[in-house]
């Protein structure tokens, strides 16, 4: 598959009163065609920022791309002027972001938010306009699609108004859909639905999916490949697979073990100690040192190198070099590592 | 578990006025006990009146009907102001927005002592430096932290502050009002956890109210599931989980995303359609198994009953 | 499995577990700020805010000791020296500033002795202290031939001794003294406004959104009556009863002025008091008067200052317009507004006697606005930066 988008070292930096926060320190990554990303990390640690570099809507002036490229089909979009750009995030690359509510304009109804992209974009007439809205508002399946055409945004319930914004973003077709953290302020049972959706418009238009989120439940549902990042870097990437059923990263086995499974009781959840690194002075070495309970005495010292662990996998820690001591995972991220459902027989889900 | 009531909820009825016609019935006819040093789990989406009956149970809002009996004391009645005192000592709350719950013009210092100078628990300016210097460590957190103001900290250690407020009263029951659905994953495994020590040390009993459900079964002895202003299934957790009947249950149980791809590929989610019920019998909150209450019609009871028994 | 290829082999020693000597997992590295001192910040890096702070310091000292740096009193009639041109020591040897003590104009005519003529006739007959400068000789036509005439007013009266400063009004008194003596009435009115802003406004608003429910509701209904009442209305009603002046203006202001501040407050307390900070304290047994006082003022304190200075200009002008209209300050007193309106009567004879007045009733109103809103951004969490 063709890499789509490739990312290299990119960082991003905000000028501030007391210094310069270092947001994304050096991250690559690449995305092919059809596949969905998913980019893990608490808040602060650079996963939004990233996508934002992507984008090129950094609040400015305060925010910078530092160093590095941002390859979207070989060629280098950090160069790009505002119109190319604009043109860009209209036809090619659009976002879903965090809450619905914000994301449409309230005094404007839905039909015509839809339709607008379309006719600036992709140069339709306005009746070929509101036919292909009625389609997309079907697809992203909003019963009634001619009357709800009609309505304001807030007519339409939390759920709903997250598949319009869905419908906004697909409308030019894009080859990369942006989601950054959709269904966090969304209900569970309509988180469920919104997930679903993703995925089925995946399969239809075959676009490429960089969906952010801190919940990996979300993202075991959602993702082909995933990356985490913590303190503004890709601590560990690789597939799905690699990092649920083989994490390599402490960090990564925190994430899993801050999640309770459903069918036991543990006394206390595997949980990451402390709270995020001040990114204004990151501190020597390897920034997740502090938490690390594995931590080793070069990690005060040294960053670690991304160790490769197989073709798709790699990850960030020391505990991967040669002469590091073994250091197995805990014993409930292990027994996570198994599958959270394996460990019930309900595996096909409910009845 | 036979154990002494700390908290009956009976009949709770709390309705919010719209302008003169329209009511908003976000509490309708709930009841619940709670013992002593269990967790009692409240799960239920947006809107549904969760954090409505949390509210009313610590007298934020006056109740529209119904009662609430805290240790044999009803907390509506009319009280005089050391009664008051007295109730919001033992009863007391952790809130859902680490942004707003914390007083931003005020040191950290002074938001944890807040309550110890309301009941004058200190005896002198040294004794409340040293209590709210201790309740900063019992949450993980330093006596340094003590002079700053709380845009300083991270969401993670806001909550934390927040539960050292709750604390400094030496309350038995905490109503935790979606403590940690603010908060990033990694970082609610950290509350959870305190929360539980702090359970186990000082023998508290919670009202853990919370939409996430996975967390839900992991904190709660029991739970109750409620939707659009009613209890509509009450069990202990694991039969909760192994057993929902109702089938909004279901459904928020199907909907419960697990960090295991293999599962999820392959998982099933069902769906809740409020109008396939019954609608010629106005349901009823009925005891199916011991323990286990479901709102359901006469038919719905009886074939609950079945579903049980053939399991 | 490790296949890393960097220089610098990292030591083998080092591959130990860490002893963690202290928990750092937990620290906060920025120096502890307070919210006012990062408010502080960020007014003072804000420019324009910090002049229009120090012209305003300025501008009150001014008014306060202006009036005493030469020997006019603020009634000192004297026809005999009425509507003198500007003249100030040192400066009048500038040219361009206007302050050398002469009148000048143009004047037309059929000829250059027509319009010379005109001049003279304009100037009191003074002919010997009126330089004339031809602009163009004319041609018989009407008003073709145009002079230049200067007049030296100081000398014709025989007054090269004195100075004013900013000339003198049609009485003959210093502008200078007035229009410093006007700006203290017209500064005095705007704290006034302020203080019955801060004082009935703060608290109406306050009481009405805290209790909320059918308090706020009759409140609310008082307050809309209230709004419905022009001010200009209120002052007529007002001169039934009293004379024109201060306190009339300050009566009508606390009868109305206020209810901007009230809504403002009232808002602002709604949306602070379902904070979940104040149900914390409710649930901590916190009194009303002490959630008031702890939490509920220092929240809303910020849109108040805020709402303050911008209260400020407008008592100003309203001050101004009611006197610029005949209602406001009456003479002898005078205030810019006042001064305003008497240069206005004037104005394209001699303009200096509405120049200043105007220019400085624009810089009062305009540095409390930049003040405001240096103070609004200050206020603002997303600008701490």
């Amino acid at each position: 598959m063709s890499k789509l988008l490739e990312v290299k070292d990119l960082s991003v930096a905000f000028k501030t009163y007391s210094g310069e926060v270092q947001a994304v320190r050096g991250i690559d990554f690449d995305l092919k065609k059809g596949e969905t990303l998913a980019i893990v990390g608490e808040s602060g640690s650079g996963k939004s920022v990233t996508t934002k570099a992507i984008t090129q809507l950094l609040p400015k002036p305060q925010g910078y791309i530092k160093t590095g490229e941002i390859l979207f089909e070989g060629e280098d979009i950090t160069k790009y002027t505002t119109k190319q750009m604009q043109k860009l995030r209209g036809k090619d690359i659009s976002t879903v972001f965090q809450d619905p509510m914000t994301s449409l304009n309230p005094t404007m109804k839905v039909g015509k938010q839809i339709a607008e992209g379309l006719i600036k974009h992709r140069k339709m007439s306005k009746s070929q306009a509101k036919d292909k809205t009625i389609e997309l508002l079907e697809l992203v399946g909003i019963p009634q699609p001619e009357t709800r055409l009609n309505q304001y945004p807030h007519q339409f319930s939390g759920g709903m108004r997250q598949r319009a914004v869905v419908a906004i973003a697909l409308a030019c077709n894009p080859k990369i859909l942006i989601a950054d953290e959709p269904t966090t302020a969304l209900d569970v049972t309509i988180q469920a639905q919104i997930l679903e959706l993703m995925k089925d418009i995946q399969r239809e238009m075959d676009s490429a999916i960089i969906f952010i989120t801190h919940d990996l439940g979300v993202v075991a549902n959602v993702a082909d490949r995933v990356a985490v990042m913590y303190a503004g870097k890709i601590v560990e990437i690789g597939t799905a697979d690699d990092i649920f059923y083989n994490p390599k990263h402490p960090y990564t086995w925190g994430l899993l073990g801050s999640m309770p499974t459903l069918d036991d009781d543990e006394e206390e959840l595997f949980a990451i100690p402390g709270s995020p690194p001040d990114m204004l002075n990151p501190p020597k070495g390897d920034a997740f040192a502090p938490r690390n309970r594995f931590a080793l005495e070069i990690d005060t010292q040294m960053e670690p190198p991304m160790f490769k662990v197989s073709d798709s996998h790699y990850a960030a820690t020391w505990l991967l070099h040669e002469h590091a001591p073994k250091i197995e995972p805990p014993e409930s991220v292990q027994r996570r590592m198994q599958g959270f459902a394996s460990m019930d027989d309900r595996k096909d889900g409910e009845e | 578990m036979e154990n002494e009531k700390v908290l009956e909820v009976k009949n709770l009825q709390k309705h919010f006025k719209l302008g003169r016609k329209s009511v908003v019935k976000a509490v309708n006819d709930i009841s619940f006990d709670i013992y002593k040093g269990e967790t009692f789990g409240l799960v239920g989406e947006s809107g549904c009146g969760k954090s409505t009956t949390g509210r009313t149970i610590i007298r934020l809002h006056d109740a529209t009907g119904g009662d609430v009996i805290f240790n044999n004391e009803n907390v509506h009645e009319k009280k005089s102001k050391k009664e008051l005192l007295k109730l919001n000592r033992k009863m007391q709350m952790i809130f859902q927005d680490p942004s707003s719950s914390l007083n931003p013009k005020m040191t950290v210092m002074d938001i944890v002592a807040e309550g110890i100078d309301i009941h004058k628990l200190a005896k002198n300016e040294e004794d409340r430096k040293q209590r709210v210097q201790e309740l900063l460590e019992t949450v993980g957190l330093n006596k340094e932290h003590a002079t700053r103001f709380p845009h300083e900290f991270s969401g993670g250690q806001r909550q934390r502050i927040g539960i050292a407020r709750a604390l400094a009263v030496e309350p038995d029951f905490i109503i935790a009002d979606e403590p940690i659905s603010a908060l990033d994953v990694s970082i609610q495994a950290q509350v959870v956890n305190l929360l539980r020590r702090l359970q186990r040390d000082q023998n508290l009993t919670y009202l853990f109210i919370a939409h996430d459900l996975s967390m839900v079964k992991y904190i709660s002895d029991r739970i109750g599931v409620m939707y659009f202003g009613n209890m509509v299934e009450l069990a202990e957790s694991d039969e909760l989980y192994r057993n929902p009947l109702h089938p909004y249950t279901k459904s928020l149980l199907s909907a419960i995303p697990l960090p295991d791809p293999d599962y999820e590929r392959y998982r099933k989610r069902v769906s809740y359609d409020p109008t396939g019920h019954d609608t010629t019998e106005e349901p009823e909150f009925r005891e199916v198994t011991p323990g286990h209450w479901v709102r359901c019609t006469t038919k719905e009871f009886e074939q609950y009953k079945k579903e049980l028994a053939s399991k | 499995m490790a296949t890393n290829h960097h220089n610098n082999e990292p030591p083998k020693e080092l591959f130990v577990p860490h002893e963690r000597k202290e928990d750092t997992s937990e620290q906060i590295s920025k120096p502890s700020r307070s919210f006012f001192q990062d408010a502080r910040r960020t007014f003072f890096k804000n420019k324009a805010a910090v002049l229009s702070v120090i012209l305003m310091i300025i501008i009150i000292i001014m008014s306060i000791i202006g009036p005493y740096f030469n020997d006019y009193g603020m009634d000192d009639q004297d026809l005999s020296r009425a509507k003198m041109p500007p003249r100030a020591p040192v400066l009048e040897n500038v040219p361009f500033l206007g302050l050398e003590g002469t009148l000048q104009s143009n004047f037309r005519g059929e000829t250059v002795e027509e319009a010379t003529e005109n001049a003279v006739m304009r100037y009191d007959n003074a002919e010997e202290y009126i330089d004339i400068n031809v602009l163009s000789e004319g041609d018989g036509s009407d008003d073709s031939a145009e002079v230049e005439a200067t007049y030296n007013i100081y000398e014709a009266k025989d007054m090269q001794d004195q100075y004013f400063w900013l000339g003198t009004d049609q009485l003959g008194r210093d502008q200078w003294t007035r229009i410093w003596l006007g700006t203290r009435v017209s500064l005095i009115i705007a704290f006034v406004a302020a203080a019955i802003d801060l004082l009935i406004g703060v608290a109406y608003g306050g009481i009405s959104g805290y209790y909320g429910g059918r308090v706020d509701n009759i409140m609310q209904r008082i307050l809309e009556i209230l709004i419905g009442i022009p001010n200009l209305v209120v002052i007529f009603l007002l001169l039934v009863v009293l004379e024109p002046g201060i306190m009339s203006i300050v009566l009508a202001l606390t009868i109305t002025g206020w209810t901007g501040m009230a809504r403002i407050v009232r808002g602002e307390v709604l949306k602070q008091k379902n904070e979940e900070y104040v149900l914390a304290a409710r649930t901590l047994g916190q009194s009303n008067g002490k959630i008031i006082r702890k939490h509920l003022m220092p929240n809303v304190a910020g849109i108040i200052i805020i709402n303050t200075m911008f209260t400020i200009p407008s008592a100003i002008f309203f001050e101004a317009f009611l006197s610029f209209i005949g209602l406001g300050i009456a003479p002898p007193e005078a205030s810019l507004g006042a001064l305003i309106d008497a240069g206005f009567k004037v104005f394209r004879l001699y303009p200096y006697m509405v120049l200043w007045p105007a220019i400085l009733i624009s810089v009062i109103m305009i540095t409390f606005n930049l003040i405001g809103d240096g103070l609004r951004d200050a206020f603002d969490p997303k600008m701490h930066k």
